[in-house]
């Protein structure tokens, strides 16, 4: 049985970790590009803080609250029509990197948020009280005090990502977990299950470390 | 140089009106020291941040070097800002950042070309004393050097008055003791006006000109430092002054010594020393020093006696008079 698992797996395997890639990472560089402002914009928007605005802050919230509160499964359902629409199909990891994507940019403007909110309140006002524009705070005090906060939360959205994708297999996804399921689950290849499950662990553990040494790298506060 | 005229601010917390500042008016003039003195909740960090607008007063004006501050927004604040350098309690300098950025922070916010800001920031470390640091990051810096580099940050785009909240109150004393010279020195060669607050009466002893004494929310005193020290109106003021001097008297010695218990407050050139023996000859009490104390406050003494006084009734009130003429301030603590 091994043998056959193995061949079987091998090819279906490179496949399954280019679709595992381009689902996580297209909706890793949305995260990065939509999620980043929009946690940004909703600290700012704060109370007492420099962008101040209850209506925008609350608006902003309440979208991210909603996709958060969804069970990842369900969102996956609820936007098939929107992945019609945006990339031409309902099923298959393109489809699918759709609602990963809603799903990350919500997780990681959340935590911009909470990295963000880490930042000593001291240092913005410092940094008001001599001047600056918002833009340079923003760029020269913000930024930087909390990136690696940033660069922890975007591991974490990395990883809760890696999961999330497995759960795509419902609507055709493909990538490892469609695999692991698939194969291992629905046709009692326990071979193909325990090496799938080696190599999720494997990708999430380097994902991990990757993102811990850099973020250490950059953590003044820390040395 | 700064103009505060009825200045109110108010603050909502948890729905309720809290007035933080009351209709303060005071006027600080260019190249003094200027100290306000008050506990916590007296609301002077409040007041100090409506200089350079980070509260807004929600009545009065600030006007710095005429212009009323409270009426500006946007890129005008900015620029008034930037004219207005402030200081911390707790430093606040960017801890990702080297000294060097953190001190271009103000440079970059007034537009200064790259070139010229590598020039500048040197020279400004320079100032307070700390060039070999210029490419270390603030975790890697003692307090007394964030303080230092706070300033030299404060100072980047030469403001007409620095403000300090609360400068030294996070350092030790001989750290305490180097800022404040360094703050002296920054008023006597550049010329900056120097606003600052604080609880600590020893800071307004050791560098400020004039000092205001705040109590919730509002100015209850206010004089030149070396007045205030030798004659505190407000009980506030007394305490504060009592407590600065260390003229308690122990609680053991007030209740085992008999007499009358005076206090008697010399000022500059007329510490005669000739008075007690004067007095004990010519009206026949026996005087003893219970405590005494000379402090130097912008260089004029003040000497503190605190004596006992004792014989004849009638001969105890002609020498308390005698001696009231003689010294700057008599005060009867107890009659024996």
């Amino acid at each position: 049985m091994g043998d056959i698992t193995l061949g079987v797996l091998l090819p279906d395997l490179g496949t399954a970790m280019v679709e595992t890639g381009i689902m996580v990472g297209t909706s890793l560089l949305l995260a990065l590009v939509l999620g980043l402002p929009l946690g940004f914009l909703l600290f700012l928007t704060r109370q007492h803080m420099l962008l101040e605005n209850r209506a925008l802050n609350f608006i902003g919230g309440l979208l991210i609250n909603f996709v958060r509160s969804l069970p990842f499964v369900i969102l996956l359902i609820l936007v098939i029509p929107l992945s019609m629409v945006v990339t031409g199909r309902s099923t298959g990891p393109i489809a699918a990197t759709v609602p990963l994507a809603i799903a990350s940019i919500a997780f990681y403007a959340r935590l911009v948020e909470t990295s963000l909110c880490e930042v000593n309140a001291g240092v913005i006002e410092a940094s008001r009280a001599l001047g600056a524009s918002y833009w340079l705070i923003i760029k020269e005090v913000l930024f930087p005090e909390s990136l690696a906060g940033l660069i922890r939360g975007f591991t974490m959205t990395a990883i809760s990502l890696i999961g999330y994708s497995a759960m795509a297999g419902v609507v055709g996804g493909g990538g490892i977990g469609f695999l692991a399921i698939n194969y291992g689950y629905y046709r009692y290849e326990t071979g193909v299950m325990i090496i799938t499950v080696i190599l999720l662990i494997l990708i999430v553990q380097s994902v991990q470390s990757l993102g811990d040494s850099v973020s250490n790298n950059v953590d003044r506060k820390k040395k | 140089m700064l103009k505060l005229n009825d200045v109110s601010v108010t603050f909502k917390n948890h729905g309720q009106v809290v007035h933080a500042v009351k209709h303060v008016t005071l006027h600080v003039k260019r190249g003094e020291i200027y100290g306000i003195i008050g506990s916590s909740g007296a609301g002077k960090s409040t007041l100090i941040r409506t200089v350079n607008l980070l509260d807004r007063p929600e009545s009065g004006q600030v006007v710095v070097r005429g212009t009323d501050i409270s009426r500006l927004n946007g890129l005008q604040l900015r620029k008034a800002r930037q004219k207005i350098g402030m200081i911390f309690q707790h430093f606040n300098l960017i801890e990702s950042r080297t000294v060097h950025e953190n001190i271009a922070l103000p440079l970059r916010a007034a537009n200064i070309s790259e070139k010229e800001i590598l020039e500048r920031v040197p020279k400004l470390l320079s100032v307070v004393e700390l060039t070999e640091k210029e490419f270390a990051y603030p975790g890697q810096l003692s307090g007394g050097q964030k303080q230092r580099v706070g300033i030299a940050r404060a100072l980047a785009n030469s403001p007409d008055i620095l403000l300090g909240d609360e400068p030294t109150s996070a350092l030790d004393l001989d750290t305490t003791d180097s800022i404040l010279k360094l703050l002296e020195g920054i008023n006597k060669r550049l010329g900056v006006t120097i606003l600052l607050i604080t609880h600590e009466m020893q800071v307004v002893k050791k560098i400020c000109h004039r000092v205001a004494v705040m109590q919730a929310g509002e100015i209850v005193e206010e004089n030149e430092v070396y007045e205030l020290f030798s004659n505190p109106q407000h009980i506030l003021t007394k305490e504060l002054v009592a407590k600065s001097l260390n003229l308690t008297l122990p609680q053991r010695v007030a209740e085992t010594v008999q007499g009358d218990i005076v206090r008697l407050v010399f000022l500059g050139d007329n510490a005669e020393r000739g008075i007690l023996s004067d007095t004990q000859r010519a009206h026949q009490v026996q005087i003893n020093i219970l405590h005494g104390h000379i402090e130097y406050i912008n260089d004029k003494p003040i000497g503190i006696l605190i004596i006992s006084l004792m014989g004849d009734r009638v001969q105890i009130k002609n020498a308390t008079e005698h001696l009231r003429n003689q010294v700057a301030k008599l005060e009867v603590i107890r009659h024996g």
